[in-house]
């Protein structure tokens, strides 16, 4: 988490613009860089729908987990080797925005299946009957 | 009057002209439009953010009506999602040649990534009127209202992904790998991948789940 710390730098218009320069013209924009993303991906789609598709695990709850453990790999691996997105980039400003981004989604995803569940749980629906003789 | 908008635009980060005055030429040009466009896919991920947990919320109230493991047909989910990864890496190839200036290469490389992008939409459209003419449309249950409003906005940003390839096809056949058109296809670049890192979200999340028990 060095990235923000050069932050206050680049706005100054001190020091490290070589090294922005630098990083930018090295974006490793290689055909081996997309070939390995590609490989890995490919190897990482492959798996959870094996996994689904022929039922490996007999607990769905086991294969849910692994599936996302999958998914979440197969992420990194498209932002390092597609997106280009490292700690580094750019002085670190995209992957700031891309770590607060990321604690928005949690809170988000987390927050409205946490409390909807509860909600889901606790509402006891009122039967028909219950209806009919209500006050 | 114009002292006070100057001192606005250069406390503003995005003030384009008066930004330069602390580059003063030692900056990458792309950079600022590159950060931007990073930030327009930040929020747009906050976007399907809030589509995955409204159909996480209510991806299981069938109301009666079919399921995830009825519904779905994991083979031709399978062979979308091998369309929209190999539309990926064409894309990437097509990077690559414009970074050796290889204009021609580079245009055949985008055209494959369109053709191969059409296929998705393609296969999404036949699942999508499948599942309308079944009766099973947006309006059965809130599982499918959810599964339409998430698939369909992806589906619908993959669409204006082609139309905006189509656009960069024509500008660089007219005026060539200029420094503008460089910009633009990578910001394009971007896009596109970032919409393949969504479908990862997707078909895990919505299609490989519902199709558990």
């Amino acid at each position: 988490m060095s990235a923000p710390d050069t932050g206050p730098a680049h706005a100054a218009g001190q020091g490290s613009e070589d090294d922005l320069d630098h990083d930018h013209d090295t974006l490793d924009i290689t055909v081996g860089g997309y070939m390995t993303g590609f490989v890995l991906s490919v190897i990482l789609t492959a798996i959870p729908f094996w996994l689904v598709m022929s039922k490996v695990f007999a607990n769905p709850t086991v294969t849910t987990f692994v599936i996302l453990g999958f998914a979440i790999v197969q992420i990194y691996v498209h932002m390092v080797f597609f997106l280009h997105m490292t700690s580094k980039a750019e002085g670190g400003w995209p992957w700031l925005s891309l770590i607060f981004t990321l604690v928005l989604v949690v809170i988000t995803l987390s927050g409205s299946l946490w409390v909807m569940y509860h909600l889901k749980t606790n509402m006891m629906l009122p039967s028909p009957e219950q209806m009919r003789n209500m006050p | 009057m114009s002292e006070s908008t100057a001192s606005v635009a250069l406390g503003a980060v995005g003030g384009g002209q008066a930004l330069r005055f602390y580059d003063s030429g030692g900056h990458h040009p792309e950079n600022g439009t590159l950060l931007g466009f990073w930030l327009y896919l930040m929020s747009d991920c906050l976007v399907f953010t809030c589509l995955f947990a409204a159909y996480g919320v209510l991806g299981r109230n069938y109301a009666g009506g079919p399921s995830g493991a009825d519904l779905f047909a994991l083979p031709l989910v399978a062979v979308n999602t091998s369309l929209l990864l190999l539309s990926s890496i064409t894309y990437g190839f097509a990077m690559i040649e414009m970074q050796r200036k290889r204009q021609g290469a580079m245009l055949i490389w985008l055209a494959l990534t369109g053709l191969l992008g059409a296929g998705f939409i393609g296969i999404e459209l036949h699942e999508f009127a499948n599942l309308i003419h079944e009766g099973n449309g947006p309006q059965r249950s809130a599982f499918l209202s959810s599964f339409f409003t998430l698939v369909g906005t992806h589906g619908l940003h993959v669409t204006f992904g082609i139309v905006w390839l189509l656009t960069l096809m024509a500008q660089v056949a007219r005026h060539g790998l200029i420094a503008a058109n460089r910009r633009r296809l990578m910001c394009l670049s971007m896009f596109w991948h970032f919409l393949d890192v969504i479908w990862i979200g997707v078909f895990t999340f919505v299609y490989l789940m519902g199709a558990l028990p």
